[in-house]
């Protein structure tokens, strides 16, 4: 029982590590809040979906291409509308949501709800882990999640542009007297972001089924977790997802499942309370935040 | 000859934002006719509307409220992506009130009022320091957390909700309460803007540092604030439950957070009488949409969207910088 319990809090933290690591990748970088994270998300489920059952495409093609066609949508959604009224946060805001707005509800008008619209998973078996049984998705998902957070901690500080994108986000102003184009980075990072939600999307979905709901829950577990890291912090998002999620797996095992939700909210309550800018949140967002 | 475009305030206006030395009927009636004409308007909307379309004004008023209530919020600096809490916590405390206690409507929307006001502002407390997109997330976050609380404990009826509310009375009635509601909430907080009150609450949210420099303690003001927009989408709340005779979890759905926000989007923020004018170009819109369904919310979030980042100054500001200033082709001179 206890293990059991280890295992699946283990999991379900990267699951949420995961899911908050595109959204703070965003946030940290350009600044923008990106409220259309988890309807890009779902996208990235109902695309490669229909990619498999519309168009007959094998899985390895049409996975990656929903990946692609997130990335460049949340690239298109920077470049024609986030560039005209970047700074503006009230704006960033609304926009942003109503975008996400946009997309989740075009989805459940044109009929995707039901128990049909599941992802295969990748890997289809299950691993005996000293009493418990653990599907081999499950596991494939915590592989993802080290491969991720590792691959963003390269590319920071390896790549070219992986380097422009901390320029940006230390100091914009100074970045542009080095020649880093500013929006063009920004961009890059908002499609960045979403490309990591949809990574995230493609090996978490299969656990369930796509729902339009789904969306806006995993929003919602993305800020909670950004919020009480700290939001921009990679290390704080990875504590940060480590306590919710073995504290929702402890709720979900002691209380009841629909519980689970609950605590988010508390958590970021409770971090607003004792502590605004998070638990590895820096100076400088505790100037902005309050 | 070269030729430029000349903008100049009316003179009436330049001397009436402060002075009032009224001189002429025409002068009275160039200030009073930008007040008196909606509110004649909406009142003769009821009478010739039928049973239908007033039972569409009823809620378009609703609308118009939270909407107002958010833009008031937005003044003192909040941002808030959840006016479906203030509308669904009003609306729950008239439920209960009136199914458990049978409280009569007349004692059970004060009640929701004060008590959704008083609520909204404790639970918000904590986070009064927060702005930004930080307010603005923990807004969006509680509304879906009440409905998934209720949901888990089925209290006051869980997910079925509770029928069979007492009504206001008739459909009428029903109406001029709801449009003097408006009326008195969207003449009483203008004038409150335009006081010290007002203006103090507008440099939170210009610059709160400033604010603070100068010895007020902001906090107290947002508090105070917040009570009065959340006790107005109480209000909101509480009146659409006797009206519909149903509260249940679809007050707390992202409809009543988004609609405002766009009738603020499409009437122009910071002016009180634009967010207005929003909600009742769009709420009967979506009325002549009914047929779409879904799609109505996906129409609202364009919309939205456009008007943030297209117009951003919305039709209000446009409609008043028409009417109170002249604009003429001048020669320029080579």
């Amino acid at each position: 029982m206890l293990e059991g319990t280890l295992i699946y809090g283990f999991i379900n933290s990267v699951i949420l590590m995961l899911v908050a690591l595109g959204f703070s990748v965003t946030f940290g970088i350009s600044g923008v809040a990106n409220f259309a994270y988890g309807a890009l998300y779902i996208m990235t489920g109902y695309l490669s979906w229909l990619g498999l059952h519309s168009l007959g495409l094998p899985y390895w093609v049409a996975a990656p291409l929903a990946v692609v066609v997130t990335g460049a949508v949340a690239a298109m959604i920077y470049w024609f509308i986030l560039l005209r009224v970047r700074g503006l946060v009230v704006s960033e805001v609304i926009a942003t949501f109503g975008v996400g707005l946009a997309i989740l509800e075009l989805f459940r008008s044109l009929g995707f709800i039901g128990f049909e619209y599941t992802l295969p998973p990748i890997i289809d078996a299950s691993v005996m882990i000293g009493d418990t049984y653990v599907d081999a998705q499950r596991l494939c998902i915590v592989a993802t999640g080290i491969l991720l957070a590792a691959f963003l901690w390269f590319f920071t500080h390896y790549t070219k542009t992986g380097l422009a994108f901390r320029g940006i986000a230390q100091d914009e102003r100074t970045a542009l007297t080095l020649g880093i184009n500013g929006d063009k980075v920004a961009a890059l990072s908002v499609a960045f972001g979403a490309g990591y939600g949809a990574l995230a999307a493609l090996v978490i979905l299969p656990l369930g089924t796509i729902a339009v709901n789904e969306g806006y829950n995993v929003l919602v577990n993305a800020l909670a977790v950004c919020i009480v890291g700290g939001l921009g912090s990679t290390v704080g998002i990875i504590v940060a997802s480590f306590l919710i999620g073995f504290a929702q797996i402890l709720t979900s095992t002691y209380l009841e499942t629909s519980w689970m939700m609950i605590v988010s909210l508390v958590a970021i309550l409770a971090i607003l309370v004792i502590k605004p800018s998070g638990l590895f949140g820096h100076q400088k967002q505790l100037e902005e935040r309050i | 000859m070269a030729q430029r475009k000349e903008r100049i305030d009316r003179g009436i206006k330049v001397r009436s934002d402060d002075v009032f030395v009224l001189t002429s009927w025409r002068e009275m009636l160039y200030l009073a006719a930008p007040r008196v004409v909606p509110v004649v308007a909406l009142f003769v909307l009821g009478l010739v509307a039928g049973p239908y379309w007033e039972r569409v004004l009823i809620s378009t008023c609703m609308f118009a409220l939270l909407a107002i209530s958010w833009d008031l919020l937005n003044s003192a600096g909040m941002v808030s992506l959840g006016q479906a809490l203030f509308f669904g916590v009003g609306a729950y405390i008239a439920g209960t009130l009136n199914h458990y206690l049978g409280l009569p409507p007349g004692l059970t929307i004060p009640i929701a009022t004060l008590g959704g006001g008083v609520l909204c502002t404790v639970a918000l407390l904590p986070v009064l320091r927060l702005r930004g997109i930080y307010f603005a997330m923990v807004t969006l976050i509680l509304p879906m957390m009440i409905e998934r609380v209720i949901e888990a404990t089925k209290i006051f009826g869980g997910t079925e909700g509770i029928s069979g509310l007492s009504t206001l009375g008739s459909n009428n009635l029903e109406f001029w309460l709801a449009a003097v509601a408006v009326f008195v909430a969207l003449f009483g907080f203008r004038r409150m803007m335009g006081t010290d009150y007002g203006l103090l609450l507008k440099g939170i949210s210009d610059n709160d540092r400033a604010v603070m420099s100068a010895g007020m303690n902001i906090y107290h003001y947002k508090a105070q604030a917040l009570f009065m927009s959340s006790a107005v989408g109480a209000f909101a709340g509480a009146f659409m439950t006797h009206a519909y005779q149903f509260v249940g979890m679809p007050v707390f759905a992202l409809d009543y957070s988004m609609i405002p926000i766009a009738s603020v989007a499409v009437g122009g923020m910071g002016t009180l009488a634009g967010p207005m004018l929003g909600s009742f170009i769009l709420v009967p819109l979506s009325e002549l949409l009914r047929g779409l369904g879904g799609l109505r919310v996906v129409i609202y979030a364009v919309i939205l969207v456009v008007f943030t980042v297209g117009l951003p100054e919305g039709i209000f500001h446009y409609l008043s910088r028409k009417y109170n200033q002249f604009e003429r082709w001048v020669g320029v001179e080579r």
